[in-house]
């Protein structure tokens, strides 16, 4: 019984030390850029999610600060109609990769805890800093956390 | 001294077990587990611009203008203010 009413709150969340699901073996649409031996920033995003679209000019900001020293954003929408997806990238026209996960496959796998939410991942490919929504300090938080992921040696 | 007689002793006990499973099974069905749960990434649907109960100006302005005239409730759809004028 207990199990029957617990059975919607045990979630297989990627969680923070966890192993982030290969984005080359997701289908998604788009580019995939080099993130072999980098520290990537994978970020879920929406067309019709409002923190979303906020968040897109910080990120350019961190990509434009971080790109060169060993940063990678990947920024995926999961968006189920492709020309929203489009306007909105074509709108932000935003400095780091975006790619759609149309049929809503990886961020199935990932189960995310809200919209937005990234995923600061190593240079092991291990989740290491979680961000569940965007928030005013979300930004100094990444700064922080990129920071610390750039000083460790491998 | 009152002689207390057991509730429903003429119904046969196999029946009241048959009630009571039926009930449990009932009562599983307003259990968490048999909601439909909306993800966080199935939201586009309820984000869409139709959904919005103020999508129309001009419906939303008469139903402003109902809440005034006939329930005295100036900003009974969400302004700050009961209606009591006392703000």
């Amino acid at each position: 019984m207990l199990a029957l009413v617990a059975a919607p709150y045990v979630r297989a969340e990627v969680k923070t030390g966890e192993s982030f699901p290969p984005l080359a073996a997701a289908g998604l649409r788009g580019a995939l850029p080099a993130t072999a031996g980098k520290i990537v920033l994978v970020d879920f995003w929406a067309s019709w999610c409002a923190p979303c679209k906020a968040s897109f000019p910080a990120y350019a900001k961190v990509h434009g600060d971080y790109a060169a020293r060993g940063l990678v954003i990947v920024a995926v929408s999961i968006d189920e109609k492709a020309p929203d997806y489009d306007r909105f990238v074509k709108k932000l026209a935003p400095p780091f990769a975006t790619l759609l996960d149309a049929d809503q496959k990886l961020v199935r796998q990932v189960v995310v805890p809200t919209m937005p939410t990234s995923y600061l991942i190593g240079r092991d490919g291990r989740v290491r800093f979680v961000h569940a929504g965007w928030h005013d300090d979300t930004e100094r938080e990444l700064r922080k956390e990129i920071e610390i992921l750039l000083a460790e040696k491998n | 001294m009152k002689n207390h007689r057991r509730p429903f002793r003429n119904v046969p006990r196999l029946f009241l077990l048959l009630l009571g499973a039926l009930a449990v099974a009932g009562l599983g069905g307003c259990t968490s587990a048999s909601l439909v749960r909306v993800q966080p990434w199935e939201r586009g649907t309820l984000a869409d611009y139709l959904m919005r109960p103020d999508r129309d100006p001009l419906a939303t302005a008469a139903a402003e203008h109902v809440y005034f005239s006939r329930e005295s409730a100036t900003g009974g759809r969400g302004v700050g203010g009961s209606g009591c004028g006392c703000n």
